[in-house]
Parts: C-alpha cells; sequence; structure tokens
C-alpha cells in the first residue's frame, strides 16, 4: 500500500515536472521584443525571399519580431492548431483546404477585423475571394495567386517550324504531335506535350479550365453534374486521344526517367518537353536555374475561341489560428503582407507569383517581364476560374484527379457512367466531410 | 510491484488504452480535428462498408499482401536460414549478407528500390536491355508495383531468417542422428525432424508476418510518393498520389492515414482503425486456434 502510494506521488510529480517546462516555455521572453511566428510552405530560394520581405517588415515594426518558419504543409497546421502550439499567423498553398479551415473554424474570421480597419474585400479579384472563404465565413486572405499558362520552347518551335504557340485545343494536339521526336528503339526523346494526369502540374481542375469555368462542377443544389457537363467528357476524349497517340507505356517509362519538377532538371527547363502546362512561378525558376532557355509564355489553348485568353487561378492563402495569444500582432503583419502594395510587389518580383490586389496588378515597383506579363492577363481575364471549394477539401478534386488517372490507363469502359457514378461519390464524400448521413 | 511495474503501467495506459479507447469513441464521432467531436452513431461505419469507392481496393491490396508477399517471405526467411544452417565455410560472412539489409531504415530501403528499378534510368532495366529483355514497368505499372514492394520485401527478411536460424541450429542433433538410423533422407528428415521442431518459429513468424501485412504502410506510401514523382514537393498536395500507380499501393492503412491526415477526417479514420483491429485480432486467433493441429508444443503435449 505504501508503495502504491509512493508510485502515484511519482507520477503525479512526474506531471507536475512537465506542466512546469511547458508552463515555463510560454511565458518566457518578457524582455525585448514579442517573438512570433509566421509559417509558410516555401522552401529554398522562395522562402529567402519571403524572408527578406518578413524582415523589412520586423525592421519597420521593432516591437515584433517574427519569425519565419518554411517547408510547412496542411497536417503540420492542423496538427499544430490542435496541439495548441499553432504559430500566430499559418499560410498554406492549398486554397483547396479552405473549405477545412473555415468549416471548422481552425482559422478565425477576418471580416470583422477587416471591417475594423476600414478595408473592403473589394480590392481582391473575385476568383480570389471565393477560395478564401468558406461557409460564410472569411477566414483566409489571399498571398499572392497563381494561375496557369502554357509555355513553350521557342528553339524546339523553330526547329519544328511553327511560328506561334497553339491558340485551340486542335492546334494543341497538332503542335504536340510535330514536337514528338522518338528515338530509334521507338521510346520518346522529345515530347511535344505531356496529356498525362498527374504529370507535375496536370491535374483535372485546371485543364477543364479550357472548356469552361467553375460552372461546370455543381448544380444549383450544390450537387455535383460533370457527366451533364460536356466539358469533362470532351476534355477526357481528348486527353486520351493523345495518350493514345503518343502510347501509354511509352508515356509512362518516359516521365519516369524525368527530373523531379521543382529540381533544375524539369523537363521544360531541360528542353526534354515542348510546351507545359505550368503556373506563372516557372519564370522565376527558368531565370534561377536556366537563363538561357529560349521559351515563352502564353495563354493556354481552349476548346471555346471566346475563352482564350483565360486560365486557372488559385494561390496561396494566409490565416489566424484560432486561440492565438497575440492576434492583434498576428493580423498586422497578414495586413501587411496580403494589402500593402509594396510588400506584394517586392513578393511579387522576387516569387514571380502574382500579387493580389487590384491595386498591386498595376504596381510601377513591379519589375516588367514579358514572361510574366502574360500570366497578369490571364489574372485579369473575366473567363478565368477557380474549382470549387467543398467542405471535402483537396479529397474533392483528388477523387476527380482518381477517376482520370484510371480512365487513361483505360480502366473506365463507359466514360458516361463512369462520370455519373463519380458525381453520386462526390456527394457522398462531401456528405461525409460535413458531419456523416446524420442531418 | 506497483513501483517497479509503473513504468509499463503509465505507457500501456497513455499509448495503448487510451489512444484505443479514444479511437473506438471517435470512430462513432464526426470529428475534424479542429472542431469538437460530434456523435454521429454508425455514420462513419455505413460510409465505409456501403460508399467510400476505394476501402474494397484497399482491402484487395492488403489481402494482395498477406496472400503472396507474407509467405513469400516466411519461405524465403526458411530457406535462407536453412542453407546458412549447412554452410560450414564463411558461415558468418553470408549470415551477416543476408541480415544487412534488415538494417536499411524502410524509407531508405525503398527509394533506393525505386531508384533501382526505375524503367527510364534505372540499372536493372538497363542491365535487361542488354541481355535484350524489355523490362517491366516496375512501381509504374499497377501490374507490377506489388510484386516490386514484395522484391524489396524479400530482401529485407534479415530479422526472421536470424530467428529461424536459431530454431533451426537448436534442433537437437540427436534427432537426425536417429533419424538416420532409421534410413530418412534429407528431404524426409526436414519433414519429420526439421519442421515440427521448430513449427513454434513458424507460427511466431507467420502471426508477425500476416499483422505486418496488415499494417503495412511505410513502403507503400513511399514508393508512391517517389515513384508519381511528386515526393519534391513536401509542402505541397501529394495525397492524390497514394496509391500510385493506379491505387495499386493503396493499402488499407495508406487510405486511412489518407482520410485520417489529409482529409482531416479523424472520426471516419478511427471506424477504418477499429476495424483493422478487429480483423487483426479475428485473423490472429484463426492461426492460433489452426495452429494446434500443425504446432509441435513440446514433449508435454504428447
Amino acid at each position: 500500500m505504501r508503495r502504491a502510494r509512493a508510485a502515484v506521488a511519482l507520477l503525479v510529480l512526474l506531471a507536475l515536472g512537465a506542466a512546469a517546462v511547458t508552463a515555463a516555455a510560454a511565458t518566457r521572453s518578457s524582455s525585448g521584443p514579442e517573438k512570433l511566428t509566421i509559417w509558410v510552405g516555401w522552401q529554398a530560394r522562395e522562402l529567402g525571399v519571403f524572408k527578406s520581405v518578413v524582415a523589412e517588415y520586423n525592421k519597420a515594426h521593432p516591437g515584433t519580431q517574427w519569425n519565419v518558419v518554411g517547408n510547412i504543409s496542411d497536417d503540420k497546421i492542423v496538427a499544430a492548431i490542435r496541439a495548441g502550439n499553432a504559430p500566430d499567423v499559418a499560410s498554406s498553398f492549398n486554397s483547396y483546404d479552405v473549405g477545412v479551415y473555415c468549416g471548422t473554424g481552425g482559422w478565425i474570421d477576418l471580416t470583422p477585423l477587416m471591417k475594423q480597419a476600414g478595408q473592403s474585400f473589394s480590392q481582391f479579384p473575385p476568383a480570389t475571394n471565393y477560395y478564401t472563404q468558406y461557409g460564410g465565413k472569411h477566414c483566409a486572405l489571399p498571398l499572392l495567386a497563381d494561375d496557369y499558362g502554357l509555355y513553350y520552347n521557342k528553339t524546339l518551335f523553330k526547329q519544328a517550324g511553327i511560328a506561334s504557340p497553339p491558340k485551340t485545343i486542335a492546334e494543341l494536339t497538332a503542335d504536340a504531335k510535330k514536337l514528338t521526336k522518338f528515338n530509334p528503339d521507338g521510346s520518346i526523346k522529345v515530347l511535344g506535350f505531356d496529356p498525362f494526369v498527374g504529370f507535375y502540374e496536370n491535374t483535372p481542375e485546371r485543364w477543364v479550365t479550357a472548356w469552361g469555368g467553375r460552372e461546370q462542377w455543381l448544380d444549383a443544389s450544390n450537387h455535383s453534374k460533370l457527366a451533364k457537363t460536356p466539358g469533362w467528357s470532351s476534355w477526357l476524349k481528348w486527353q486520351r486521344s493523345l495518350i493514345d497517340w503518343i502510347g501509354y507505356n511509352k508515356l509512362v517509362k518516359f516521365q519516369a526517367g524525368l527530373g523531379d519538377e521543382f529540381s533544375s532538371s524539369n523537363a521544360f527547363e531541360v528542353g526534354k518537353l515542348a510546351m507545359n502546362y505550368d503556373g506563372e512561378w516557372r519564370v522565376a525558376f527558368i531565370q534561377a536555374e536556366h537563363p538561357t532557355l529560349d521559351y515563352g509564355t502564353a495563354p493556354m489553348p481552349v476548346a471555346n475561341p471566346k475563352r482564350y485568353g483565360s486560365g486557372y487561378i488559385n494561390g496561396t492563402i494566409i490565416g489566424i489560428p484560432k486561440n492565438g495569444k497575440h492576434q492583434a500582432e498576428a493580423w498586422n503583419l497578414v495586413k501587411y503582407l496580403t494589402m500593402n502594395t509594396h510588400a506584394l510587389a517586392k513578393l511579387s518580383n522576387g516569387l514571380r507569383n502574382v500579387p493580389s490586389t487590384t491595386a498591386s496588378l498595376t504596381s510601377k515597383e513591379l519589375t516588367p517581364d514579358a514572361h510574366f506579363a502574360t500570366f497578369l492577363k490571364i489574372f485579369g481575364n473575366p473567363y478565368s476560374s477557380t474549382s470549387p471549394i467543398t467542405a471535402a477539401g483537396v479529397s474533392y478534386t483528388n477523387a476527380v484527379q482518381n477517376f482520370a488517372t484510371k480512365w487513361q490507363a483505360g480502366k473506365v469502359s463507359n466514360l458516361a457512367s463512369g462520370l455519373s457514378s463519380l458525381d453520386k461519390q462526390l456527394d457522398a464524400m462531401v456528405k461525409q466531410a460535413g458531419g456523416g448521413g446524420v442531418p | 510491484m506497483l513501483l517497479l511495474l509503473s513504468p509499463w503501467l503509465a505507457g500501456f495506459s497513455l499509448f495503448f488504452a487510451y489512444p484505443l479507447v479514444m479511437s473506438a469513441y471517435l470512430s462513432f464521432n464526426h470529428y475534424d480535428l479542429l472542431s469538437p467531436p460530434r456523435w454521429v452513431g454508425l455514420a462513419n461505419y455505413r460510409y465505409l462498408f456501403t460508399v467510400d469507392p476505394q476501402v474494397w481496393t484497399a482491402v484487395k491490396n492488403t489481402l494482395w499482401l498477406i496472400g503472396v508477399m507474407v509467405p513469400l517471405q516466411v519461405l524465403f526467411a526458411f530457406g535462407i536460414a536453412l542453407m546458412l544452417a549447412r554452410a560450414k565455410a564463411g558461415a558468418g560472412v553470408f549470415r551477416t549478407i543476408f541480415y544487412l539489409p534488415a538494417l536499411a531504415p524502410p524509407v531508405a530501403a525503398t527509394l533506393g528500390f525505386v531508384f533501382i528499378l526505375n524503367p527510364a534510368t534505372g540499372p536493372v532495366n538497363t542491365i535487361l536491355g542488354h541481355l535484350g529483355i524489355n523490362g517491366p514497368l516496375w512501381f509504374q505499372d499497377p501490374a507490377w508495383s506489388k510484386p516490386s514492394l514484395t522484391i524489396l520485401a524479400i530482401w529485407g527478411v534479415g530479422n526472421t531468417m536470424v530467428i529461424f536460424l536459431a530454431a533451426i541450429l537448436d534442433v537437437p542433433r540427436h534427432l537426425y542422428e536417429s533419424a538416420a538410423l532409421d534410413g530418412a533422407g534429407p528431404l524426409q528428415r526436414l519433414r519429420w525432424v526439421t519442421l515440427p521442431t521448430i513449427s513454434p518459429v513458424i507460427l511466431f513468424a507467420v502471426i508477425l508476418g500476416v499483422i505486418g501485412g496488415l499494417q503495412y504502410f511505410t513502403q507503400a506510401y513511399v514508393a508512391a510518393g517517389v515513384a508519381s514523382g511528386q515526393a519534391s514537393q513536401a509542402a505541397d498536395v501529394t495525397s492524390g498520389n497514394l496509391g500510385y500507380p493506379l491505387d495499386s499501393t493503396l493499402v488499407y492503412p495508406v487510405l486511412l492515414y489518407v482520410h485520417g491526415f489529409s482529409d482531416f477526417q479523424m472520426g471516419y479514420a478511427s471506424a477504418m482503425a477499429m476495424l483493422l483491429l478487429v480483423v487483426s485480432f479475428a485473423v490472429t486467433l484463426v492461426i492460433v486456434v489452426n495452429s494446434r493441429k500443425w504446432v509441435h508444443q513440446g514433449s508435454a503435449a504428447k
């Protein structure tokens, strides 16, 4: 009995000790500037650019000292919010997950803060306003935006005798075939265009924008309607026909030998891929990694000529995790990063991401660059669009991608019925993510 | 007494009992990790059994591993141990060589295999190409991805092999001698002396292998990420490529991970975990009950 009591006492002591250590960690730093933390997804060169902007902010605001932590993914943010040690400000590459952050209250609603600061959401373009809110809560703001366009290798274009980048899907197909070169053994030497879903930035939601906008996804009662939307089956059939022309297995083998997307051996950068659908950031990567590459940028070829000039938009989002102790200071930094034209222009110059307020789009501070200008225009195009934000977060578009990879491998025998069962699956996923089958 | 037990008790309650009870509780809740759990009754289980289109794929993949990979693992471990037990010269060297792969961390080993078996740049297909053989696409082909993982698993059977080796070396010599006197050849000695004597060890290896197969995660996760070419983007959307190629490496624990840590549906992931627990328990029970027929229980049982 005495031993039992001793054991209990020991356990209590251990627990108290642990609590004391945690408490000490939480209350330290009483002198000097307030030490605060911001988490972002960027890494390597891009992280350096972001840090330089935060350093400027730190200099101008001696009361706070912001520490930037890079290479952060959504699961880390969610885990930290749960554990109660979330950073003061968090940023995510996944605008898809705004449904998760707003829907659960993981990030605080910024609407009252915006009102207090006398700021209006209308300074952000509509597409970015769409992907920074969910369920009536505006829990995030855009921290630069991404849009997608066509990169083409001018040297390879000249060799193939092509004068200008393709504007329609038919031209894209013809050019892709003309630009593809095979080795004597039949394997691919240079690929004109890679139609494979899952390769680099090739995702269904980005490509289908060439057929139509967000109206292609959901009906009036927010049910998935991919089977009823002609754009989806046209896109899938086109993509599959180009894969069939190249040869599925040849393509898989060719891709396995290509360098990583975010490395200096990126297939487009080293000339193994003549045309590629990619985000605007590639301009800065090429500048840093292969400055002598002779290339051009253009909007994505479209199925409907009136949509030419548009593209898919999404972007990095930034917000303030709940239960933070320094929300006022956090809001000051978020305001600066998302609405200060100088900060946005400096970030945009370094990252070559699209500055995300209307005012900053035309800032004189932006370094002019013909390659990059294409993406500023795509961003401003009225047909440019994004994909739906749902409670299911990133799994929504993942499910569509999963279907598309089965389709391109020839594992879907009937496209129409395949798409309608995908519709049912997507609806079930959203319902489940929103709390199961319970009303 | 309790004081001596307390580290174990603390560990048991903190890392076993508490998580087990919590995941049983959460499996009846809608829990997105950020807002408080909300009771939904059997909704998660209904979704698991009737809606989720990937569950059946994941179950089939895991069953494949248990049906093919685990038996091969046990067979190879046993075979290598048999040969090593007979080796006279250099036994220590061979033992080390066969054991070494087991020391490689699973992530590193998987990365190595994906690179070595890369159909375009890997040495295996290059060598096969010189021999006039058009090598398979390995981790890039849904028909070959699980066999590739199996090769990786067989390469790393060192631990099981060492246990088998110890058991084989432990078989009393006089049993072999008397069997030989009775005219038993090598095969008969293996069948009637070695196998019955080490049968408890075989049972142990089979149970561990099956449980390992049910929980198989790391290698499938890493192989899919690397083979799909998406592993370099630590902070970007990678969950879309798990199971690559074509869900062929989407084993049950990987799907559980996707739902819990990428979709943030911890309630549903807990329901999946409970099912895994029940199945693991049932399978182990079946093997143990069944084993009474073939496992030699020592002289006392006769």
